[in-house]
């Protein structure tokens, strides 16, 4: 392995800095991929080194506001994975049924598309009037864009057909309605779903859930900051409850899987013991 | 890992898996070398990678889960629709970063993390295509130390990748595509053997 060159430090110092100054901890996030996003920062404010940012970063007031959105990524859709919503659809809500009230924390929940999937999924299985989905999101930003429930209408061709992949069989333009080039979810579907902003990295449980669902989030964290998320998603978990990871996320590497069993093995749908 | 073993990483898109299935049946056994591949795919691809090379027994060929351990003697795949890096942990990781070069997994980005990484141990390769993918990669794999590979242009099923990477001036070698798993075997033996001589 190659020894830390003066690019590496100032890195590490900069995570420090935001943390220190902003509250925001990324000193575990997966170094190589978050280095490449700052690099392109870097880029895009012509700023010539990590100090440089870091600079802007302590002094100017609202500078940090923005980058938050560019740090993170929001990358996401509805129905992504198919297979991993026919797994929920067809294997664990059943289970689901047999709960009189249901919790349901979605971590990491970005602009909301996956959200509403579950939400719609909950709906066809006639579990939604009983479920509230917490949503939660270290981004206020994509929270914001998230509570609109509102997306550009060149996206519907692509959702409905990862709809109907996933097992979904009503016409799909049931669930929105278009005014111009914005389709606009219907209200019903926003309905039990709450918004706020969580921090897997600092925050503590709040939530005795059922079922949690957080997917290609931890692929940002290291494996110990993986190790905490997983930790305190398994302790909002009541007994026997859901908690689903992206399908390239897996808990096998973790200490903190013994706690969980697998349930669904390729949709990464694991059991709370 | 052991502190000489040699990263190889692979980029390849249009014709990708054909070149790939000569280079890897082409390799010995027990070499000392990672092998960590990105190879454009359509993103919901599902692949049964023992069926694509059957040819490839010494070696375990595995699509890459995020933070999964890196070892020797095991062929790796980034995974559909996600970006691939390596992490200085001994580790892979993922991300759904924007696509670079219309390209997730880019091999750019898979090549500049193992050589931010790895440095000299680093071999870059850069195999058939039709984008500009990888070139910048093959840059830094050079500028950190690392050997570079083209395949010879003539030699490829859609030119363009191996053109652009030839064209940065940091490709070390062309090769015609016969010629790479044999100049990876010489390397890795004479590694080892180099090694050996040093204890
Ligand atoms: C790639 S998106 C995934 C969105 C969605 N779950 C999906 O799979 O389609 C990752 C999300 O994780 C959020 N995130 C990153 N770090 C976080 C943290 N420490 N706590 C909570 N959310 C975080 C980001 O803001 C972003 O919205």
């Amino acid at each position: 392995m190659t020894p830390l060159v003066p690019d590496d430090i100032e890195f590490e110092l900069l995570l420090e800095a935001i943390w220190q100054k902003h509250g925001y901890d990324f000193r575990q996030y997966a170094r190589s991929s978050l280095r490449r996003r700052m690099e392109a920062f870097l880029q895009k404010y012509n700023l010539a080194s990590f100090s440089h940012l870091q600079y802007r970063i302590l002094r100017d007031p609202s500078f940090f506001g923005r980058s938050l959105d560019e740090i993170t990524v929001r990358t996401t859709e509805m129905f992504r994975d198919s297979f991993f919503f026919t797994a929920l659809r067809n294997e664990v809500l059943p289970i689901l049924q047999t709960y009189p009230a249901l919790n349901i924390w979605h971590a990491g929940c970005s602009t909301g598309e996956e959200v509403y999937s579950v939400a719609i999924l909950l709906m066809e299985a006639g579990l939604y009037e009983r479920s509230t989905i917490y949503a939660t999101d270290i981004n206020p930003v994509v929270l914001e864009a998230a509570q609109e429930g509102r997306y550009p209408v060149a996206k519907i061709k692509e959702m409905t057909k990862a709809y109907q992949q996933s097992g979904g069989v009503l016409p799909f333009s049931n669930y929105y309605t278009c005014k111009d080039d914005v389709a606009k979810l219907n209200p019903e579907i926003k309905k039990n779903v709450v918004f706020s902003t969580h921090n897997l990295a600092t925050d503590e449980s709040f939530i005795d859930a059922q079922l949690v669902i957080c997917r290609n989030v931890l692929i940002y964290f290291d494996r110990n900051l993986q190790d905490r998320a997983v930790a305190l998603m398994t302790r909002s978990l009541s007994h026997r409850g859901f908690l689903c990871l992206g399908s390239k996320e897996s808990a096998s590497f973790l200490k903190a899987k013994v706690n969980l069993e697998v349930f669904a093995k390729d949709a990464k749908i694991y059991r709370k013991l | 890992m052991r502190k000489n073993t040699r990263i190889i990483v692979i980029g390849a898109s249009t014709g990708g898996l054909e070149a790939l299935r000569t280079v890897l049946s082409g390799l010995d056994r027990d070499l000392n070398g990672i092998f960590i591949i990105c190879q454009h795919i359509e993103r919901s691809a599902r692949l049964n990678y023992k069926m694509i090379f059957p040819d490839v027994q010494d070696y375990s060929l595995t699509e890459v889960e995020d933070k999964q351990p890196i070892e020797s003697g095991v062929v790796y795949f980034a995974p559909p629709g996600y970006h691939l890096y390596v992490e200085r942990l001994g580790y892979f990781g993922l991300s759904l970063d924007a696509p670079v070069n219309w390209s997730r997994p880019s091999i750019d980005v898979l090549f500049e993390s193992a050589a931010h990484v790895h440095g000299c141990q680093v071999v870059g390769i850069l195999l058939t295509g039709a984008n500009g993918d990888g070139a910048q990669g093959i840059r830094e794999v050079k500028r950190l130390g690392g050997i570079t590979i083209a395949q010879n242009p003539e030699s490829a099923v859609a030119d363009i990748m191996p053109r652009r990477a030839i064209e940065t001036g940091c490709v070390d070698h062309v090769l015609d595509l016969k010629e790479i798993a044999p100049f990876l075997v010489r390397l890795l033996r004479k590694d080892h053997s180099s090694h050996k001589g040093a204890l």
